[in-house]
């Protein structure tokens, strides 16, 4: 359930490449905090924790949705839209 | 109890299926109040089980380089999270809010099987220094904050890190020597205060 495919538009890219655990979740929380509803953030994270991290960090926080997840070999790619 | 049983059973049959005892009033009536009373109720559970937040509260007593890390990570995650977060400093964990001595956290070689030193090498002089020059390279290699990093993050998404009183007095630990934002003049009983009302309580 946690990640569908939906159209959406790109508002912010993220880069957290290189940065480990726990700063690709903190970082993408501080980015979604300067968006408004609706928007999204593109988070890039070379991180292998992020995936499961960025999942389990949506889940359990409000406001936030996890739209989709992958893996593009060095690169995991989340993309997280600010619900409220 | 009522003398007037006209011949009807008495005791506890009668009592319990009577809906027309003068003393109580009508059976709906009584099914209603229940029906409000039971509103009210549900909505105090409601009103105090969702309390909108949710609070952790983490004790932190240990000031070695490897032990700061998993409060710091922890709290700074759970601010992510939109929790309310304390972090309670005490003894050695008061290294961790120090602003010139975090910078200088060392890991210790002896009693350390997982370090790469024998425990009778680990304890020559110059050891700690080397297996915490070997951590902090890790430490780089991987990505992972510094400490000093991690404090200020935590400190900017709003987690309340809170130095000890007693034992910074104990250590000679000025205020002044604190990370800016660390709150301090508190004790065990506001730690615990806090404790009470958190969700998750976690001692490292």
């Amino acid at each position: 359930m946690g990640v569908t495919m939906t159209d959406y538009e790109i508002t912010e890219t993220l880069d957290a490449k290189g940065l480990s655990c726990p700063m690709p979740v903190v970082k993408t929380k501080q980015t979604i905090d300067t968006l408004a509803a609706g928007e999204t953030v593109e988070v890039l994270a070379t991180d292998a924790g992020s995936m499961s991290d960025l999942a389990g960090w949506a889940d359990t926080t409000d406001g936030v949705e996890l739209l989709n997840q992958t893996d593009e070999g060095d690169i995991y790619r989340h993309v997280v839209r600010k619900t409220a | 109890m009522s003398s007037e049983t006209d011949g009807a059973p008495t005791g506890p049959k009668r009592a319990a299926s009577s809906d027309t005892d003068s003393t109580e009033p009508p059976l709906a009536d009584r099914v209603e109040t229940l029906h409000s009373r039971l509103d009210e109720l549900e909505a105090d559970l409601a009103a105090a089980t969702d309390d909108g937040s949710t609070r952790m509260t983490i004790v932190a007593t240990k000031g070695t380089l490897d032990m700061a890390y998993p409060p710091l990570i922890l709290a700074s995650t759970a601010a992510a999270f939109g929790w309310e977060v304390t972090v309670f400093h005490t003894f050695w964990g008061l290294e961790i809010l120090h602003e010139e001595r975090s910078a200088d956290l060392q890991l210790s070689s002896v009693g350390n099987p997982n370090t790469p030193l024998p425990n009778a090498l680990a304890a020559l002089p110059g050891m700690d220094r080397l297996t915490t020059t070997m951590m902090r390279r890790s430490i780089d290699d991987v990505g992972t904050p510094t400490i000093d990093e991690l404090v200020d993050t935590c400190l900017e998404m709003g987690a309340d890190l809170q130095a000890c009183q007693m034992t910074a007095d104990m250590m000679d630990y000025d205020e002044g020597a604190f990370y800016d934002g660390v709150t301090t003049g508190v004790g065990a009983a506001s730690a615990l205060s806090e404790m009470a009302e958190a969700d998750i309580q976690l001692l490292v």
